[in-house]
């Protein structure tokens, strides 16, 4: 079976900017895969490339084994590219643009689906009604509806949720993942983590376009996270040496100890008291995408 | 092929939709020239024997409209949306650059048709003529308003915003219609002039299209397609690798 998407050794310059700079990855058929990086890291350029928006300087990326150069219909026809803009026709209602974008990618008489979606974005009563009269968060549904016109099997969503209230992420992000129980392949990126955390089972992390981590979200956490004894002291103090290896985060009194096993936990408590510290709150942090992130850019 | 007739009912929708600017405006634009141009010079210029200058005017100004509108058909839908950025909505489907341009060009021309039939209707009144040579105005409306068309997806694509739009517009293709005998006969100018009028390519698809109603012209029609067709090919091949590199659409 061939992997949902392919990239192979890309790179990609714009003038003195190297957006990509040798992409290797391979997103497997079935999964929920994160791309993250901070701006500027080439997430949207690796989209771009993959749905033809840009070209690849070299290397190859295939969707669901099509070139998207060689063999760009049947790569197109496998993809749904949900777009980090709110662009839309102003000319057009929901449904004529649903319409529209079936008959794009061939397809005639497509009613009964771009219903069926209206009604899964909860869009229905808003069929009829000219896109420019939507507010923010239809518009944004709209967009993941028309991605999704042509049933493809691989879907990427660029930052889909900036913007978007809580209700609504909420909202689209039960959508999504039913549709990646359904098979659809999905490839997500975020600025906002915790998303990335709980929705993605694999993740790729991008810096100056280069993939500088790759692997499941467990194993990230595993690798780059630790949990945290979070403590505030009645007053600040001078730490021990060993104590002052495992602080991750310091704030006046407020501190935050690094640790991987609980049994550990008593000796940090126990290497505070002798410092001569008193602890006026405690509470314990579990390792969390954001530490993984920060750690794995500033390594990078 | 259903993405490209889809593009091309997206592309015609979208000019329906908006009638009275795309479609009312130009019309009632070459009916005011007709009558204020008609009314000053009816009893003072005869460029045709036989021909009054209100019949005269009319084949010109609806070659005029056709080609104005088949132009700004494509180059503002193009602008539109590479401004406003829903073009990725065409470029992320599976058309190819061909049936890409052919959308475009085969929209602009039917706009520019209907303009032009238009303004032929509404000037019935006000003029009498009879088409001497109906195969001539077809074949000049489709080649002419493919060219201008052409020429409106390539400066769609260039443009990078309405500005250079506007000036595309009217520093080329509103002096060039103007200068190319819709409201004279070359044969009216000084020789030098008349010579210059040969470089204007416009001039040749007013030219054979006017002979298509009265049986009379500047040049021979023969000549003026020829003229008007390899423009158009140059065109449609320079517009065609545009597509196919991408240039300006795909990064």
């Amino acid at each position: 079976m061939s992997p949902a998407i392919r990239v192979a050794g890309v790179t990609k310059r714009f003038r003195s900017l190297q957006a990509l700079a040798g992409v290797d990855l391979e997103v497997a058929q079935g999964e929920f895969f994160g791309l993250l990086g901070p701006n500027g890291a080439g997430k949207t350029t690796l989209i771009s490339a993959l749905a033809g928006l840009a070209r690849a300087d070299s290397g190859t990326l295939e969707v669901m084994g099509h070139d998207v150069v060689r063999d760009y219909r049947a790569a197109r026809l496998a993809l749904g590219v949900v777009p980090q803009e709110l662009v839309f026709d102003p000319f057009f209602s929901v449904r004529e643009m649903l319409r529209i974008q079936s008959g794009y990618f061939g397809i005639r008489n497509n009613d009964a689906w771009i219903e069926e979606i209206l009604h899964n974005l909860d869009l229905t009563a808003k069929g009829d009604v000219n896109m420019r009269m939507l507010s923010g968060g239809m518009k944004r549904r709209a967009l993941v509806a028309q991605a999704l016109v042509h049933r493809p099997p691989v879907i990427v969503l660029d930052e889909p949720t900036a913007g978007v209230d809580v209700e609504l992420r909420h909202g689209l992000w039960q959508f999504i993942r039913k549709l990646n129980r359904d098979g659809h392949t999905i490839v997500l990126t975020t600025h906002y983590l915790e998303e990335a955390e709980s929705l993605c089972g694999r993740i790729a992390m991008l810096k100056a376009g280069r993939v500088v981590a790759l692997d499941t979200t467990a194993n990230l956490l595993r690798r780059f996270a630790s949990h945290n004894l979070q403590v505030r002291l009645a007053a600040p103090v001078v730490l021990p040496e060993a104590l002052a290896a495992r602080v991750v985060k310091r704030d006046g009194a407020d501190l935050e100890l690094a640790f991987d096993r609980f049994d550990e936990v008593g000796q940090l408590l126990a290497g505070l008291k002798s410092a001569g510290a008193e602890i006026t709150d405690m509470a314990i942090g579990k390792p969390d995408l954001e530490q993984v992130f920060v750690g794995v850019m500033s390594q990078n | 092929m259903e993405g490209f007739k889809t593009l091309l009912y997206k592309e015609c929708l979208r000019f329906w939709k908006v009638g009275f600017q795309t479609v009312l405006s130009p019309v009632l634009t070459a009916v005011l020239y007709l009558l204020i141009f008609g009314h000053v010079l009816e009893d003072h210029v005869q460029p045709y024997p036989g021909v009054s200058y209100t019949a005269f005017l009319v084949p010109g100004l609806v070659m005029m409209t056709v080609l104005q509108n088949a132009f700004a058909n494509s180059s503002s839908s193009l602008i539109q949306s590479k401004i406003t950025g829903n073009i990725v909505f065409v470029l992320l489907p599976p058309i190819s650059y061909r049936e890409f341009y052919a959308a475009y060009v085969l929209a602009a021309v039917l706009r520019g048709t209907m303009c032009g039939a238009g303004v032929l209707l509404a000037s019935l009144p006000f003029a009498s003529f009879h088409v001497a040579e109906p195969l001539w105005i077809v074949a000049f409306t489709l080649i002419g308003g493919a060219f201008l068309a052409s020429l409106g997806v390539i400066a769609g694509i260039w443009a990078d915003k309405f500005d250079q739009l506007a000036a595309f517009q009217n520093f080329l293709i509103m002096p060039l219609t103007m200068l190319s005998g819709v409201f004279y006969s070359i044969h009216s100018l000084p020789v030098f002039w008349q010579g210059v009028s040969h470089f204007n390519p416009f001039f040749f698809m007013i030219d054979g299209f006017r002979y298509g109603f009265f049986g009379v012209s500047d040049v021979s029609p023969w000549m003026s397609i020829g003229v008007v067709t390899v423009c158009f090919v140059v065109l449609a091949v320079i517009t065609l690798q545009m597509l196919a590199r991408g240039y300006k659409l795909r990064a």
